[in-house]
């Protein structure tokens, strides 16, 4: 598992100005950021059910990419509204596999019994075996 | 021959007619059938001439029904009555008339048989009342450990003042999901007992299908009544506290562990395929990795919420930030409720996509009888007196 922090917000400029985002399409940032590793999952540090989610994939054998929204002063809060936005719940956390986003804990967890989270991990290429 | 008290001139008549009768009768029956029923007049009990009566009722035209719980006495008084003329007459004869005694016969064979049911039917119902006061007697210790839980509550309370307002909320949506509980588990060994009675007779896959659909249906509903409780208290759930401590024993995040499902069920099923079994083998590998991952998280969260306690200032008002934020921690418990009862639907529906409808039939049933197991063996120990109390 490694820790994104500086570099996603090298494809941006950083602006001082509060009252405009920073981020001029959330969504898009989002998806950038979701196609650049296999398993991206935007999390927050204090978030038990993120930390759930970390285990899982852990647990079988994957190195996903994570985001710490709460960490990030820049583009976190952009981020977490816009997952709002896409989730319609909470905000994390969400997990995408191989750029396409697969969802919360529960579609993970539900795709997990029903077999089809360890092919779409392989087709990603984050599983070998 | 039985002494009869007068009480009233029927009553006398009567007397002599059951002699009579009964004297004209062991004859007719020590020619037909030499049983050893009818030899010892003496030693029959009451019931006995109630049966002749309603025989020699018969026998003349009579409309006793040998069933019948009454005192039968006064009716058979009131017809012999109407026919003693007759039957004095009557009394005289069968023993030398052929057939008359063929009638008689074929008659006592036809009274002989209806008793035989009447008996299987007694003992029918003797057996459905012996269990009915079986299962009353467990859920009276049900009812019994309940009303002791509920004082016991009732009294916490009563004491503390401080949590007054709180305890009153929190009450109102665990009492409705107790009562549903209580609701649901009827529902539940009802669909125990149509499986088990669809099992036992071919019944075609379409509407075995619908059984099963219907039972894992009534498996959603109660996760579906447990979501809207956790919301009203999430702690209630997680430790399953409308469960007796037996069942509490075996919880996982407030309800059954899916893997251990799994294994509970896999030895009663049959015939499984190479691939069913690889399948039902990742299944449960999958499970536990679920189980895990939700595991570390409550952890994450004890954690967490231990921190947040330690670093509460003292004193600190209801409404500060620490206290808000801490509580915010707390109420996450609700969605790791949420998700484990999301894997054991999904588990659920999973097993039933993996079997055979027959199989999964006898998953379910299976299934379900181990749970009325458990909730019986915890109502009984929570009813029976310790050794050491």
């Amino acid at each position: 598992m490694h820790y994104q922090t500086e570099s996603w917000n090298s494809d941006h400029k950083p602006t001082k100005s509060s009252s405009s985002s920073v981020i001029t399409d959330p969504l898009a940032h989002i998806e950038r950021l979701a196609s650049d590793n296999a398993v991206v999952i935007f999390s927050m540090s204090t978030c038990c059910m993120c930390h759930a989610i970390k285990r899982l994939f852990c647990g079988m054998g994957v190195n996903p990419t994570v985001y710490e929204l709460d960490e990030d002063p820049i583009s976190g809060k952009e981020i977490e509204k816009a997952l709002i936005l896409l989730m319609g719940v909470s905000s994390v956390p969400v997990v995408f596999i191989g750029g396409k986003l697969v969802g919360a804990m529960d579609r993970v967890l539900a795709s997990h019994i029903n077999g089809t989270l360890v092919p779409l991990l392989k087709q990603a290429g984050a599983l070998w075996l | 021959m039985w002494e009869f008290c007068q009480t009233d001139g029927s009553l006398d008549l009567f007397g002599w007619l059951v002699t009579a009768r009964i004297s004209i009768f062991i004859e007719v029956i020590d020619m037909i059938t030499p049983t050893t029923q009818f030899t010892s007049t003496s030693t029959m009990g009451v019931y006995e001439p109630i049966h002749q009566i309603s025989m020699w009722d018969d026998t003349f035209g009579g409309t006793i029904s040998p069933n019948t719980d009454v005192c039968i006495i006064t009716q058979a008084d009131a017809k012999l009555d109407d026919k003693c003329e007759y039957a004095s007459d009557r009394s005289l004869e069968p023993a030398e008339d052929n057939q008359t005694a063929k009638s008689i016969r074929d008659k006592v064979q036809r009274r002989l048989a209806q008793n035989r049911e009447a008996a299987r039917k007694s003992r029918l119902r003797k057996k459905a009342y012996v269990q009915q006061l079986e299962t009353s007697r467990l859920k009276l210790a049900q009812l019994e450990l309940e009303l002791e839980r509920a004082r016991h509550q009732g009294l916490l309370i009563g004491g503390a003042t401080a949590n007054m307002g709180l305890c009153g909320n929190v009450n109102s949506g665990i009492a409705a999901f107790e009562m549903e509980y209580g609701h649901w588990m009827e529902e539940q060994q009802r669909k125990n007992s149509d499986l088990r009675n669809v099992l036992q007779s071919p019944i075609a896959d379409v509407e075995l299908r619908l059984l099963v659909e219907d039972v894992l249906e009534h498996y959603c509903n109660l996760f579906r009544m447990k979501r809207d409780a956790s919301r009203a208290d999430a702690f209630y759930l997680v430790f399953g506290m409308w469960r007796t401590p037996v069942e509490q024993f075996f919880l996982w995040i407030g309800g059954f562990q899916p893997s251990e499902l799994i294994s509970v069920v896999m030895p009663q099923l049959e015939n499984l395929t190479d691939q069913q079994l690889a399948e039902v083998r990742n299944l449960q590998h999958s499970c536990q990795q679920a189980e895990d991952a939700l595991s570390q998280g409550m952890e994450k969260l004890r954690q967490t919420l231990a921190q947040s306690i330690t670093t509460l200032a003292a004193g600190a008002g209801s409404y500060s930030s620490q206290v808000v934020s801490t509580m915010e921690k707390l109420e996450s418990l609700e969605s790791f409720v949420q998700q484990a009862d999301h894997l054991r639907e999904q588990t659920l529906r999973r097993m039933s996509c993996i079997l055979t409808m027959r199989q999964a039939a006898k998953g379910l049933l299976a299934f379900g009888e181990y749970f009325q197991r458990l909730r019986a063996l915890g109502s009984l120990w929570a009813a029976s007196p310790r050794k050491f109390a």
